[in-house]
């Protein structure tokens, strides 16, 4: 397999290696399918190189009539042709467009149905839910069924993942006429942006599913909860808005829970409220990076918690 | 290689002024150099720095004095936050920081120093016990809030003290209620005035006595002074100060066509006279809004432009009483010229004789004889009785370039940033 899928790499390491490489399998940890290669040099260590290949899906299967990016049975797109990295880099500078404010966001493309006409800037409904690093998509598709009367957006910063859920609620909207109108997908970066989306308050409820863990100390400034940043968040929520965060990484989950818990704005909801909401059963079994935990039967890790006001 | 020349570039920093509430004194900053005339005096001051980590080693980005005129606060690139007591002129505490700073502020009632830095967290130095004239020597910073990974560009306590403003360089201007305790940080965010469409460049707070809330004018990379309410967070009104000063006849560059619009590099408020001062990249000379407190709105009043020499200000300062505006022209540092560290200093006066109405011209520029403190205060504060003006010029032109590398998004066109995209490993196995 690794002669096959990666002649060219392998070739072009040859030509690197004068020194000795050592070369380490290591399974990636968030997803089985993805072997991860990793590559040290153990010699000459004056740059230390580093590299790290990723293995995509064979070539074989490209072949298919009409479009072939989309299921010929459930004529939704299909994933493995919007592959992209894992991760990305939430603090390098966005090229992509931002509006000025809450006002500048153009309802009539997110949902066209709902707002035909794109002159009004002062809207009767707005966005209530926000899915921050929505990925794939699965919890809003979900959502989207289970309260039909209110707008929800997924914000992602991987532009092919986004331009996956964005083809996922077009197809999902002909399959499924009058459905799927109050979704949608921004591509963003919400650690920099959410207030340019969203007015102070105007949020019931905000995910924070399977969020990459940034392991390292140095690089704890990139995880997407963080004392500073749930300030930004309590102010997108009303008061009484709901933010759900979950994870499969033991270390992130306790993370999580004591930036929630140490922040004056947010109290923990109770047990018997988290049985009672709906929502809470979503987190592990309606996103894709749930499902896949569930499979390798893998333990999640949860922190529901409430905006409130601080007490003075 | 391309790398390295803007490393340089970045480095280098404007001239910066502050001028005593009362104008007991003035005191500009030229890269390392802090440099203080006593007026009272009529003499310049010789500092005393007696900490552990003596004088500033790199480029100063802020100097603000306290509004009771006790103290005077320093800091920039070598991560040290002076406090100068303004009676014995000695450094009476140095505050270590993280980051470089970027920005400073110190509360009214003078109980608090706040500092940002380049990664956008905003601390704060609790001056409880400086009153007694204890040693400050353990003073310790706590972060309070952080705009996400974003330069800090300007900060501001509110008059009435309840809010903390802060400006960045992603369009953004923050208002965060003020905590009472600050070791528990500033949780609570009042609103976001969102409108500006580049950097935040400038920030200040335009009041009188029968509006002693004020309202905030901020200035921005994208040519405008904008006009705020920071309860609600809504954009009163947009001046295009850029555009107007250039269709009434003002050159804002120096011939080129230049492809982005002259950056607001200040304001300054001259509370005498509810007149907002503003300097813009290119024009020689000052533009004087009117700020309308009950109507909410700004405009162009006049344009001071100074005759017979180039000298484009990138910092001005004012006292809460006096009549004069001071300015300062000049860099850290200018690349192929020994004139090290010169900056020139001038005052504009005549405010008190200006009536928000009338709009008659009255503020003139002042000859460098009948500047207050006269040649003297010259010498010590630019570093020679007489600067040469193209090195104004030069100074101009660095800082503008810096301020562009610093502050302004790269723009990469759509093939280049699919160049470097194609080293990625997902992009290798699509073809």
């Amino acid at each position: 397999m690794l002669a096959s899928a990666h002649y060219e790499t392998l070739h072009h390491l040859q030509g690197l290696s004068q020194n000795s490489y050592n070369f380490l399998w290591g399974k990636s940890a968030r997803n089985s399918k993805v072997s991860t290669l990793k590559l040290i040099k153990l010699s000459n260590s004056g740059d230390g190189r580093r590299l790290r290949l990723r293995f995509g899906p064979g070539r074989k299967m490209l072949k298919n009539e009409t479009n072939p990016h989309f299921s010929k049975t459930t004529r939704l797109p299909r994933k493995r042709f919007y592959r992209a990295r894992a991760h990305s880099n939430p603090l390098s500078d966005s090229h992509f467009p931002v509006p000025i404010s809450p006002c500048h966001v153009d309802y009539s493309l997110h949902y066209p149905q709902l707002f035909p006409s794109s002159d009004q800037t002062v809207h009767s409904k707005k966005i209530q839910f926000a899915d921050i690093g929505c990925g794939f998509g699965g919890l809003l598709i979900s959502l989207s069924t289970l309260f039909p009367d209110t707008l929800m957006i997924g914000m992602e910063l991987r532009d092919k993942v986004t331009e996956y859920v964005k083809e996922r609620i077009l197809a999902l909207r002909v399959e499924n006429p009058g459905q799927y109108q109050n979704v949608s997908v921004v591509r963003t970066n919400s650690m920099k942006y959410i207030p340019n989306y969203f007015e102070k308050g105007q949020l019931s409820k905000m995910f924070f599913l399977f969020p990459d863990p940034h392991f390292k100390e140095k690089n704890h400034r990139r995880r997407v909860i963080s004392p500073h940043l749930l300030d930004e968040y309590a102010y997108a929520l009303c008061t009484g808005g709901i933010i759900y965060t979950i994870t499969d990484v033991e270390e992130l989950g306790e993370w999580m829970k004591a930036c929630l818990e140490g922040h004056p704005m947010f109290e923990a909801l109770r047990d018997e409220e988290l049985e009672a909401d709906p929502v809470v059963k979503l987190l592990s079994s309606a996103t894709e990076e749930g499902q896949k935990v569930a499979r390798n039967g893998g333990q999640t890790f949860q922190a529901v918690y409430r905006r409130v006001v601080p007490s003075l | 290689m391309e790398d390295g020349e803007q490393n340089k570039e970045l480095e280098v920093a404007p001239a910066l002024i502050a001028v005593h509430p009362t104008q007991d004194s003035v005191a500009v900053a030229v890269g390392s150099d802090l440099r203080v005339f006593n007026l009272k005096t009529g003499c310049p001051v010789q500092l005393v720095d007696d900490t552990a980590e003596p004088f500033h080693r790199d480029s100063i980005r802020a100097v603000c004095y306290g509004s009771n005129g006790k103290l005077l606060v320093t800091a920039g690139d070598d991560k040290l936050v002076k406090i100068w007591h303004t009676d014995g002129w000695s450094c009476i505490c140095t505050v270590l920081s993280e980051k470089r700073v970027s920005a400073v502020a110190i509360s009214n009632d003078g109980l608090f120093i706040s500092f940002a830095d380049k990664f956008g967290v905003v601390w704060v130095v609790d001056l409880d016990g400086f009153h007694d004239h204890q040693s400050l020597a353990s003073k310790k910073a706590v972060p309070i809030l952080a705009h996400y990974c974003s330069i800090i560009t300007s900060l501001e306590f509110s008059p009435d003290g309840r809010f903390i403003i802060s400006a960045d360089r992603d369009f953004k201007i923050r208002v965060t209620v003020f905590p009472k305790e600050t070791s528990d940080g500033a949780h609570e965010i009042q609103s976001f005035c969102l409108g500006h469409t580049e950097f935040v460049s400038c920030l200040a707070f335009v009041w009188d006595s029968d509006n002693p809330d004020g309202l905030l004018v901020s200035g921005s990379g994208d040519s405008t002074v904008r006009l705020w309410d920071i309860t609600s967070g809504s954009l009163l009104d947009t001046c295009e100060v850029g555009a107007e000063a250039g269709s009434q006849g003002f050159q804002l560059s120096n011939g080129k066509e230049d492809e982005c619009c002259p950056a607001i590099t200040d304001l300054c408020a001259i509370p005498i006279c509810s007149l907002v001062a503003v300097v813009i990249q290119g024009l020689s000379g000052v533009v004087l809004l009117s700020c309308n407190l009950s109507d909410k709105t700004l405009s162009i009043t006049q344009v001071i432009s100074i005759k017979g020499e180039a000298f484009i200000p990138t910092s001005m300062g004012t006292s809460s009483s006096s009549d004069e505006l001071w300015m300062v022209a000049g860099v850290s540092s200018l690349q192929g010229s020994n004139s090290n560290s010169l900056a020139r200093v001038k005052a504009i006066s005549g405010f008190i004789k200006m009536k928000p109405d009338s709009g008659e011209v009255v503020a003139t520029v002042l000859e460098d004889k009948d500047i207050p403190g006269g040649m003297q205060l010259l010498e010590k504060l630019q570093g020679s009785a007489e600067i040469k003006e193209e090195v104004v010029l030069a100074a101009a032109e660095t800082l503008k370039t810096a301020m562009r590398n610093l502050l302004i998004k790269k723009q990469y066109s759509v093939e280049k940033r699919e160049f470097r995209k194609r080293g990625r490993n997902d992009r290798k196995t699509k073809h």
